[in-house]
């Protein structure tokens, strides 16, 4: 009879050269993609500088519009980075087998787009020379000052979140010794998988896992105290932190798996990243569709119920006024075209999921929108006579956050494994004996195969 | 109040909406007295310009009964401003005599504050301020001009204050009652502004605020304005009913 171990051994390809591949060769097309994605941040370049020449004047803000799409993008982005380093961290924490293969993709969306989130607000400052005034004149009553040590200590944690897991595969690649030698050499921290290197992995990313949680659930909550501290209607809500978090956890795996269907795709991992992953993903992605909808349904009927006419007027405008088609494309976007695509486990394929990601990440933005731009446009006295629309500037700066950020995803593959390489290969000889112990601990009755397996292994692990 | 002391004078302002016939003498005064830029009639379009002090208009009804209420509106000078908490770089905050004050230069332009204010009593320089022509001659030397991207708001002419002060202090006395108001008050032809120590009780203006006509603007938002209104009525018999 043969164990479980020949099975396994027998059915996964072994070597991982594949992963290596992304690295070692560069195709034509990977060329054409960082230029067309170069040109989107010329264009921001030119933009921003005329802007600091001139003033925020090129913007589209006016009076009582103080905020727009640069606020918008701020908590977007900071959304988005809940991809990563949250999701990873739980499903790491949950021994969640199926994650090795994404967790590297999720933590470096994190990581990178943390800089554009931070960016999105240098970029909307009058004077952002003056920014380090933070670290002179600090005030600590200013919800804007938790969010800069908040954003930090994110940044931090998600960066070495980040770097402890890729040790061991930059010890791979400074042994391959194809390219770059020196540099995975010196990141690589002198890595030769000693057990002791090993033992202290371990323990540390599994404190950086926990670590990291409550850090990103502070992270989007202080964001959402921005305007949940003012005393401005529609923003000054309770249910804006826990409201902002499940946005920000929605929207951060839509990016996700956005990101994992091209890695797939362009770099042929589908051995990799499996239908299973979308599958997986698809369904966490439809539980946070349906707690942004309940929470949504439950800001805006209380609102209503209500009937303030302050929050009204903002309420209406959502509803049917100027901003309705931002609103309802909101709703189409989130819930009413994702949800149908995701409970249909027919159609929550790797393309379903893909679709339904793509419509999610747009009615995020929007849902973002609609809370900055409406609230700000009826204040309780003098309300703003226009509607505000952004600019060619802004609109070029934020075309150009995205494209670089996912220029800098795209540099990060070239550099290093997007598939963490030495998790896929513990997982292949670790995980299977692991999860049998695991589910043979709380079977009750004596689960046959499972016992067998024990016991041919038993023997071995006491010597 | 925070930073409140017991010698010091709680300045504020009540204006009589009785009196006031909506003629913007204050708006003037207060744009000419504080280096005001006008941004121009395009600029204004888009909603950028800028006033210190704002006549507001409220219409009321529907035609044929409408009508519109008007309203001299400086910044409200709380004692618990919520501006100036949110600023992250104290760049705004509550002087000890009680105005709510702008600090151009560490300003870092992040519009907090002018989102946080209730009554949207704040601007931003959107551009650099500019002077056409001749009127660039007509500056006001007490006043600093705003570079581009910072916010500015009324600082109830801080600078007269400051001046009447060291006069004072030059010839040791005290600040005498009146020596210090800001331009808006003393331009008002009818004479529908107040201006004085709120915390003396026997200041015109301490008198007036205990008026049963004194009302505060969104007083339910516990700013606790210093900018006291006096309702419409008592002259003009508006409130009929």
């Amino acid at each position: 009879m043969s164990t479980v171990a020949d099975v396994v051994s027998e059915s996964f390809p072994v070597n991982d050269e594949a992963l290596f591949r992304p690295i070692e060769t560069t195709t034509a097309r990977f060329h054409i993609t960082v230029v067309v994605l170069l040109t989107f941040t010329c264009f921001m370049l030119g933009a921003y500088a005329r802007q600091l020449w001139l003033g925020l004047g090129v913007t589209g803000l006016n009076t009582p519009v103080y905020w727009g799409i640069y606020i918008t993008n701020f908590v977007f982005f900071i959304g988005i980075s809940h991809a990563g380093t949250l999701i990873s961290a739980i499903l790491r924490i949950c021994h969640a087998e199926w994650r090795r293969s994404i967790t590297r993709a999720a933590e470096v969306i994190t990581v990178m787009v943390l800089f554009f989130g931070a960016g999105s607000v240098v970029v909307d400052l009058g004077h952002p020379e003056r920014a380090l005034n933070i670290l002179f004149h600090p005030n600590f009553r200013s919800p804007l000052l938790w969010d800069v040590c908040s954003v930090t200590m994110y940044l931090t944690a998600s960066v070495l979140y980040l770097y402890l897991p890729l040790i061991p595969d930059l010890a791979l690649l400074r042994d391959r010794g194809r390219k770059r030698t020196w540099l995975y050499g010196v990141l690589a921290l002198g890595w030769t998988g000693t057990p002791r290197q090993k033992h202290l992995l371990e323990r540390a990313i599994a404190v950086m896992a926990i670590v990291v949680i409550p850090i990103a659930v502070t992270v989007h909550t202080v964001v959402s105290w921005v305007f949940a501290m003012t005393v401005q209607p529609m923003w000054h809500s309770t249910i804006f932190g826990p409201y902002f978090v499940v946005g920000a956890i929605f929207s951060g795996i839509a990016a996700l798996l956005i990101a994992l269907a091209i890695i797939r795709h362009v770099y042929h991992l589908e051995e990799y990243l499996k239908q299973i992953h979308f599958r997986h993903l698809g369904q966490l992605l439809l539980v946070m569709a349906l707690l942004w909808f309940y929470f949504t349904f439950a800001e805006h009927l209380t609102v209503f119920y209500g009937a303030e006419p302050e929050e009204m007027h903002i309420l209406f405008s959502k509803l049917t006024g100027p901003f309705a088609f931002g609103f309802w494309a909101m709703v189409a976007c989130c819930f009413l075209i994702p949800v149908p695509i995701l409970a249909v486990p027919r159609w929550r394929t790797v393309k379903g999921t893909v679709w339904a990601s793509a419509f999610i990440v747009v009615g995020m933005w929007l849902e973002r929108y609609n809370i900055v731009v409406p609230s700000l446009s009826q204040p309780r006295v003098l309300p703003s006579r226009m509607v505000y629309f952004p600019s060619l500037t802004e609109l070029l700066i934020t075309l150009g956050f995205f494209s670089t950020f996912i220029l800098f995803y795209v540099l990060f593959t070239k550099f290093f494994p997007i598939v963490s390489v030495w998790e896929v290969q513990e997982g292949r000889e670790k995980s299977l004996e692991e999860v049998c112990e695991r589910v043979s601990g709380y079977i009750p009755l004596p689960m046959t195969e499972a016992d067998n397996y024990r016991n041919l292994r038993r023997p071995q692990s006491i010597r | 109040m925070k930073g409140a002391r017991l010698d010091m004078p709680r300045w504020g302002m009540v204006i009589d909406l009785d009196k006031c016939t909506a003629c913007q003498a204050c708006v003037v005064a207060c744009q000419v007295e504080n280096n005001v830029a006008f941004m121009g009639p395009s600029e204004a379009q888009r909603g950028r310009a800028i006033f210190w002090m704002k006549l507001a208009a409220f219409p009321e009804g529907k035609f044929p009964e409408s009508k519109v209420r008007f309203m001299p509106m400086p910044c409200m000078h709380c004692d618990d401003p919520p501006c100036a908490k949110v600023c992250p770089v104290d760049a705004t905050n509550i002087t000890p005599d009680g105005i709510v004050r702008q600090i151009f230069s560490r300003c870092i332009g992040c519009r907090y504050c002018t989102t946080a204010c209730p009554y949207t009593r704040r601007y931003f320089n959107w551009y650099k301020p500019e002077w056409p022509g001749e009127s660039s001659m007509a500056l006001n030397p007490d006043v600093s001009v705003r570079p581009k991207g910072v916010v500015e708001k009324c600082t109830l002419c801080h600078h007269r204050l400051q001046n009447a002060r060291e006069k004072a202090i030059s010839e040791k006395r005290p600040l005498a009652p009146g020596e210090y108001i800001p331009a808006c008050v003393e331009s008002c032809p009818p004479k529908a502004m107040y201006f004085g120590d709120l915390d003396d009780p026997n200041s015109e203006v301490a008198q007036l605020s205990r008026s049963s006509r004194a009302f505060r603007l969104l007083e339910e938002l516990g700013t606790k304005p210093k900018v006291i209104y006096l309702r419409e009525g008592e002259r003009s018999g508006v409130n009929r009913s």
